[in-house]
């Protein structure tokens, strides 16, 4: 009975050749890319991450490969439409779309990882600070986050962007100032953790510094955390940054941000050149998905049990 | 009752405590940022006309603005005027901060206030649909427009709106809070709506996806628990599952969630104001960053403190009055 009820529903995901040999019991996928192949979560993520990391790569390495002279106008081929020899178009000057776009987001994808590993550098001393360093400290480090969350991140950024008189270092600076409390939250209450550990305990009662057991002890085991804020923080990184350089602080006009593109479309809006809006857009939108993507993937292998 | 008020009391005092604190802080820290700044207020308040202003001018301009007294001095002569409700003249606007601010809040308030209850409605629905669906299709549709929204600038949202109601379909007006060229007076409330819908969309559309995963999470959270097990076993299924056990227990983080969602709110206001030249608050801040206005800078950043604030004690504030555990015990406070 038992044994009748068993095969009728799962004898459909299995594969004939499954039944027998290696990986008897293991199950086919039924959908997506590993359609009928025998892999488990882990595998499948790895191969995402290949895949998106190739593929951002390739985005950073083209943009700066890429010279100016791809970027040179051409006025009697200005205002094109989206065509096979220029997949986004041409604006007004006759430059390609597409290579601004690429030059752009490799811009975005450096500046967002300066300014993430700011952050996620920042996160990682106040959260072992306020773990660690007794508790006046942990009191003044939380009143400082609040301090930091109480007002919105944009506006912090403006006001950051303003005061270092524009450039890429103020954009970093302030993507690195804004994205930090949170990480930092999580990195504290890790720490907080380890801190009863036994080994911990141990290496206290052996007289071994509350630096030394920070730094040697404790930051060790949070640097997969930290590696997992770090690329989760990326995505929204990224997303400031051409927020920012879409207000127009930041950088100068000539820089191919992709903030800066977007902007310099909003012009010709009315005038039907929907195709310089549209498509940097959406292959940022891709970019920064791809990121997300990544993040979520790595932590399936980092921690499988909270990933959702 | 008395015990009541009494806690009521004493936790709206250590509130305000908390903002003075705040506020003084965050005040010292702006002020410090703009004097270490390479900006140099009196070339920003000139701007183009550099060659025309001599020495002597720059001079009287910056004894006039009080910016030739050492910067503690200057503070406090700040500070006093701040108490007294005075935040100083705008530099590009010509008119008192508090002005300033008071008139873009308004607009700003009318665009925010319409897609936050906008988005929690619609977020809240999504997010039940997706939980009580989950797996199929509805699910995968709206955790699939979630994800997509999730990392979709808010700006950019605004010009696809912008391209497809504006240029392509030509139903809603391209930008400003006003139509252009029509006296202030002939403006009628039907005109400010219709330049509202865009802006308001597109902060809704990007604003659901974080409420709507959220209410998801959590009503999945108490669809895994025993006693909805228990329900289920009963026979209880469907709405009448939901709303006898479900509807409860996700509402107070449903709530707190849109509360405390007030500073991506702004932040997502900055953006669309100026993607759609909305005069609102943000993009005065916008404006003030980029021409250099210290003291109207100084007033938003102040201001939009203050806002978020106001949202996190809404929220602390119902906690109590909705969780009787918070009401009885005072514990929380």
């Amino acid at each position: 009975m038992h044994a009748k009820k068993h095969r009728s529903t799962d004898v459909p995901m299995y594969s004939r050749l499954n039944r027998r040999g290696l990986f008897r019991g293991q199950r086919t996928n039924r959908r997506g890319l590993f359609r009928g192949q025998r892999t488990n979560r882990r595998r499948r993520a790895l191969v995402t991450i290949t895949c998106v990391t190739v593929i951002l790569m390739g985005i950073v390495i083209a943009g700066t490969m890429l010279g100016d002279a791809r970027l040179a106008t051409q006025l009697e081929q200005r205002n094109q439409a989206p065509s096979m020899t220029h997949w986004f178009g041409t604006d007004l000057l006759g430059r390609d779309m597409f290579v601004r776009t690429v030059k752009g987001l490799s811009l975005s994808i450096q500046v967002g990882l300066a300014g993430a590993a700011i952050s996620s550098m920042i996160a990682a001393v106040v959260g072992l600070l306020a773990a660690t360093a007794g508790r006046t400290i942990d009191r003044m480090i939380s009143w400082l986050i609040d301090l930091f969350l109480s007002v919105p991140h944009l506006v912090t950024m403006i006001l950051i962007a303003f005061v270092c008189g524009g450039g890429l270092t103020g954009i970093m600076i302030g993507i690195g100032l804004t994205h930090w409390p949170s990480l930092a939250r999580v990195m504290r209450a890790e720490a907080l953790q380890l801190r009863s550990a036994d080994y911990i305990l141990i290496s206290a009662r052996l007289g071994r510094s509350r630096y030394w057991i920070a730094t040697r002890h404790m930051l060790p085991h949070l640097v997969p955390q930290l590696l997992i804020g770090f690329l989760l923080m990326f995505p929204h990184a990224i997303l400031h940054e051409a927020a920012i350089t879409f207000l127009g602080l930041g950088l100068s006009p000539h820089e191919p941000a992709i903030g800066i593109i977007l902007n310099e479309s909003m012009r010709y809006l009315s005038n039907g050149m929907w195709w310089l809006a549209i498509c940097p857009g959406v292959a940022l939108v891709c970019v920064v998905r791809l990121f997300s993507i990544l993040g979520d993937r790595l932590r399936l292998l980092i921690e499988p049990g909270r990933a959702r | 009752m008395v015990n009541m008020i009494w806690n009521m009391g004493s936790w709206l005092l250590m509130k305000l405590l908390r903002l003075i604190l705040l506020l003084v802080a965050l005040s010292i820290i702006t002020f410090t940022l703009m004097n270490v700044s390479p900006i140099d207020p009196v070339q920003a308040y000139i701007g183009a006309d550099a060659m025309r202003v001599g020495p002597e001018q720059r001079q009287a301009i910056a004894e006039y603005w009080g910016l030739d007294a050492p910067p503690l001095q200057q503070y406090l002569h700040w500070m006093s005027a701040l108490v007294r409700g005075d935040l100083g003249t705008s530099m590009i606007y010509r008119a008192p901060v508090t002005d300033v601010i008071g008139e873009r809040f308004v607009h700003s308030l009318a665009l925010m206030s319409v897609s936050w209850i906008f988005t929690g409605l619609v977020g809240f629905f999504m997010g039940v649909i997706a939980a009580m669906y989950k797996g199929r299709l509805l699910d995968r549709l709206v955790t699939g427009y979630c994800y997509l929204i999730a990392s979709t600038p808010t700006f950019w949202m605004g010009l696809l709106l912008l391209v497809v109601f504006a240029v392509w379909l030509g139903w809603l007006p391209f930008g400003l809070g006003v139509p252009a060229g029509v006296l202030a007076e002939d403006v009628t409330l039907a005109d400010r709506i219709h330049h509202l819908l865009l802006p308001a969309l597109t902060l809704s559309l990007i604003g659901i996806a974080p409420i709507a995963l959220h209410t998801r999470e959590k009503l999945l959270d108490v669809l895994s628990s025993e006693y909805v097990l228990y329900a289920r076993a009963q026979g209880e299924r469907g709405f009448t599952l939901w709303r006898r056990h479900g509807l409860r227990n996700i509402l107070l983080p449903a709530l707190t969630l849109q509360f405390t969602s007030f500073s991506e709110l702004f932040g997502g206001a900055v953006l669309a104001e100026q993607v759609f030249s909305y005069p609102g608050l943000g993009q005065a801040a916008v404006e003030s960053g980029l021409r250099g206005d210290v003291p109207l800078l100084m007033g938003i950043v102040l201001c939009s403190a203050l806002f978020v604030f106001v949202g996190n004690m809404l929220a602390d504030l119902l906690y109590r009055f909705i969780d009787p555990r918070m009401r009885k015990g005072g514990a929380g406070g």
